[in-house]
């Protein structure tokens, strides 16, 4: 049908001869209403509230050391989540061995780092000196001094490679018991062997079950290692500590870091929302829409506020 | 017992036993399938024909009995007078003699038609991939999927994926063929294109054991039917003749009531 030019609330008349009025929704237009008053009123907090200091922000938005922080977390971010999801896909296979000792281990090693805080195990890692001050690994003629061994970066990728590898199994595991048995069953009748059939048949397949919390696990490690802050690792947070330890402009520059943290956790939503759609595909009929496909529905569907009239 | 002395048969079935947990599925089965003979198993769900099929490639593991599969017995190595228990990839081994046909055709969704065919023969026989390609693709030919080599199993009909699950199994060149109910989870049109297939497969005088629901399959192209009930082989003979003319009850029963579905539908 042609769009109507004026204002309208009703359509033309259909080719059967009714006239058909829209739904109005007087609910949804307040609540949307408070909303943007609340939003407003914050606004205007955070902009007249010198002590924000968005000058001071924006001096220290793009200072060299901030940005070293920033590449250090990347860094720390890659690493960790690389060394958690190896140490997962290990675990999780070895929670699912037929060998009760191999499944025991795996169990074990699941409960205690996921048992304990983080922070704590960083701090363990980083005081690995005072437990072991030699590092022999059992190993005759190996003779490693700890307190060199152990910077406080080394201290930071194992604490959270391997608190995450722990997570990351809870993730994988899901994953492999998500694939429908009958694969592995197709797979022995082929005489495929049990470890080719997880390589080549079910982690394959698993995949799909595997990436979307993996994604969310990201975006958790970006933020968890501003924890390791306090083994003065020079990552983001601990790069602006640094700065207002000497100028005293502690709220500014918290924002800076905060500003950061926002900006690479929405790259890396908008990322992982559309990695989900892609491993969705061919599974879900019907994709969600995007928020900008839902954003033009909105407006086609609430069309008393536009001047267009409707369309339909 | 249909035994011909003189030709080693090629699944001979001891006195199988098999429980799941207190439930006694199979309560001591013989059966000797012949090289080149065609057996169909039949009768209620429950009875155990499935499981009994499983036993064969040890998917299951017997309970009690022993399984010899072409001369071998499944699942172990005799030496002298002892049996050693296999090891997980000596069983697999072992296995690529059987091929097996599921129900839910089980291909491998994130691998095309030839990938799926080509999968196990580069894995477990470190073949060339020229060389599988090449046996994959007159297999496919022969089941009629030639120009679907390179579609995703989902792209395909339930008929054409089972055709593709009987190729998968034919690439591994095995000498005997298991179906558990190939065409169970099939649209009632789509049923005669996979018996079609296995019909040739029947005449080209590959050793096959069918657990159907299809009389007319089983009457047609089978040597030879096996009744069960319970755990129990019920009754056997020549598909004909035991089709067509049971003795026992609980044969003619059955067949009564499956014979009669169609009429009904």
């Amino acid at each position: 049908m042609t769009a109507v030019t004026t204002r309208s609330e009703q359509t033309a008349p259909t080719a059967d001869g009714y006239t058909v009025v829209k739904a109005k929704h007087p609910g949804r237009w307040l609540a949307a209403a408070v909303i943007v008053v609340i939003a407003g009123l914050l606004a205007r907090s955070v902009m007249t509230n010198p002590n924000f200091g968005w000058d001071v922000v924006g001096l220290y938005l793009r200072d060299v050391s901030i940005g070293r922080g920033i590449l250090v977390t990347l860094g720390l971010t890659a690493v960790s989540m690389a060394i958690g999801i190896v140490l997962g896909v290990v675990f999780a296979v070895m929670r699912l061995s037929v060998n009760p000792v191999v499944r025991s281990a795996a169990f074990a090693y699941v409960n205690f780092f996921r048992g304990t805080p983080v922070l704590v195990q960083l701090l363990f890692w980083f005081n690995l000196a005072a437990l072991y001050p030699v590092i022999t690994l059992g190993i005759p003629g190996v003779e490693l001094d700890a307190n060199q061994l152990i910077t406080p970066m080394t201290a930071a990728i194992l604490g959270l490679g391997l608190n995450q590898g722990a997570y990351m199994s809870e993730i994988v595991r899901a994953g492999i018991l998500s694939v429908d048995h009958g694969q592995t069953e197709a797979a022995e009748a082929l005489g495929i062997t049990r470890m080719q059939t997880m390589r080549r048949v079910v982690l394959p397949q698993a995949m799909r079950v595997i990436i979307p919390p993996t994604g969310n696990e990201t975006i958790g490690m970006l933020k968890t290692t501003a924890l390791v802050s306090v083994i003065s690792v020079p990552e983001l947070l601990y790069s602006a500590q640094i700065i207002y330890a000497r100028t005293f402009e502690t709220v500014p520059l918290l924002i800076v870091a905060s500003l950061w943290y926002l900006l690479i956790t929405s790259i890396l939503t908008i990322g992982q929302y559309y990695l989900e759609r892609r491993f969705a595909r061919g599974n879900q009929r019907n994709l969600p829409p995007t928020p900008l496909q839902q954003l033009k529905r909105f407006f086609a569907t609430h069309d008393a506020l536009s001047l267009k009239g409707t369309k339909k | 017992m249909t035994v011909t002395h003189g030709v080693e048969p090629m699944v001979k079935a001891d006195a199988i036993c098999k429980n799941f947990g207190s439930n006694q599925v199979l309560k001591g089965i013989d059966l000797h399938v012949q090289p080149g003979e065609v057996v169909c198993l039949i009768g209620p769900s429950g009875s155990g024909k499935s499981t009994f099929l499983r036993c064969i490639n040890h998917l299951e593991t017997v309970d009690g009995g022993r399984m010899w599969v072409n001369g071998k017995i499944v699942g172990y190595d005799l030496k002298g007078s002892k049996l050693y228990e296999q090891s997980h990839n000596d069983i697999c081994r072992s296995r690529t003699e059987v091929g097996m046909v599921f129900q839910q055709f089980n291909l491998f969704p994130h691998m095309t038609v030839m990938e799926n065919l080509i999968e196990a023969p580069r894995l477990v026989r470190k073949e060339k991939k020229a060389t599988a390609m090449a046996r994959a693709m007159s297999l496919l030919e022969k089941v009629g999927l030639a120009e679907k080599a390179d579609a995703y199993p989902r792209q395909l009909s339930g008929g054409q994926q089972q055709r593709v699950a009987i190729a998968r199994a034919l690439c591994m060149e095995p000498q005997l063929m298991l179906f558990d109910e190939p065409t169970s989870a099939l649209d009632p049109e789509l049923v005669g294109e996979v018996l079609k297939v296995m019909k040739d497969l029947a005449n080209s005088g590959m050793t096959m054991v069918v657990v159907t629901h299809e009389m007319h399959f089983a009457r047609d192209v089978a040597d030879r039917v096996v009744f069960m009930a319970d755990g129990y082989v019920v009754e056997q003979g020549p598909a004909r003749e035991v089709i067509t003319n049971p003795q026992n009850e609980r044969t003619k029963a059955f067949l009564a009531s499956v014979l009669s579905e169609p009429a009904a539908a």
